[in-house]
């Protein structure tokens, strides 16, 4: 999975004129799918290196609530916290949510480790291959990406209130779809979780 | 330095100090119950909108295309129960399918 969308990420990135060294670079550091696509194509369309940068980081803010459920269950030094926290990415925070907020440290970071390994690896054959894949969209990746996310969705569908934060959350994305550069919907749809300040 | 490495640099940078916050800044401790509360919702929020934009997002537009076929055969992997990898395996070989026939 990871290798197919590094894969493409490679492909992509050669396409919109990074080279070769630094897709597979920002993979190695940043990390984080959404943003990295979002920059490659800010860069392709001419964007400007000021636009990509935005777009790439307000999509990643995202993990600076994200890290926050993350610290209780990370202890250790200061550095090897912030070293560990680096194999924090939505897919691998997704399938370590133990329930009441709480996400498995162990599988965390197995799974974080996992999906560094198969995104650069990806990237790399991404950037080789470039020429002979062609628009990985032909072989419907682009979908795969929303339904992993919809299978991780239902599973945390236990409560009314986290049926609301969804329905809200989904809406508020696509409400801003229309009005707002990419990054800006996921990251304003985050809001939808104060519906939990809400005592019920 | 070359646009392209100022990009990667400074993504990196951000990326990296945003992911490190919770557990740098207070890691091992737990968080206080509304908190708590709030970032339990944070998962089913920003997934719904990760889908729903996956999904429907065009180029600052909304858009209906072959992906909807995808979420369909998604749809229904779920309904049965299948495992993960064959509901995006059947979302992806749905999308290509109508994509193909299209």
């Amino acid at each position: 999975m990871a290798f197919a969308f590094g894969l493409s990420f490679g492909v992509l990135a050669k396409a919109s004129g990074m080279g070769s060294l630094a897709p597979v670079v920002m993979s190695m550091t940043t990390f984080a799918g959404s943003a990295q696509f979002a920059a490659a194509s800010v860069l392709g369309t001419g964007g400007g290196a000021l636009a990509a940068i935005g777009a790439a980081t307000l999509l990643n803010t995202r993990y600076a609530p994200i890290s926050l459920t993350v610290a209780p269950s990370m202890g250790g030094s200061p550095l090897s916290r912030l070293l560990r926290s680096q194999l924090i990415v939505d897919e691998s925070w997704a399938v370590a949510q133990a329930g009441g907020g709480r996400v498995d440290r162990r599988i965390l970071m197995g799974a974080g480790a996992l999906l560094w390994f198969g995104w650069v690896g990806g990237t790399v054959v991404g950037v080789l291959g470039a020429g002979f894949i062609g628009n990985p969209a032909r072989y419907g990746l682009d979908a795969a990406f929303p339904a992993l996310f919809l299978a991780l969705l239902v599973a945390q569908l236990d409560s009314r209130r986290a049926i609301l934060a969804a329905v809200l959350g989904a809406t508020i994305a696509l409400t801003l779809v229309p009005f707002s550069a990419a990054g800006v919907p996921i990251i304003a749809a985050s809001l939808a979780c104060l519906v939990g300040l809400w005592r019920s | 330095m070359s646009e392209v490495w100022l990009v990667v640099l400074v993504v990196g940078a951000a990326t990296v100090a945003l992911k490190a916050a919770g557990p740098v800044l207070l890691g091992g401790r737990d968080l206080p119950p509304p908190v708590l509360r709030v970032v339990t919702l944070l998962a089913p929020a920003l997934l719904a909108a990760l889908v729903a934009v996956g999904l429907f997002a065009g180029d600052r537009q909304l858009v209906l295309d072959e992906r909807v076929a995808g979420l369909g055969a998604a749809a229904l992997a779920l309904a049965v129960r299948a495992p993960i990898l064959v509901v995006v395996v059947a979302a992806a070989v749905a999308t290509a399918l109508a994509r193909a026939l299209g």
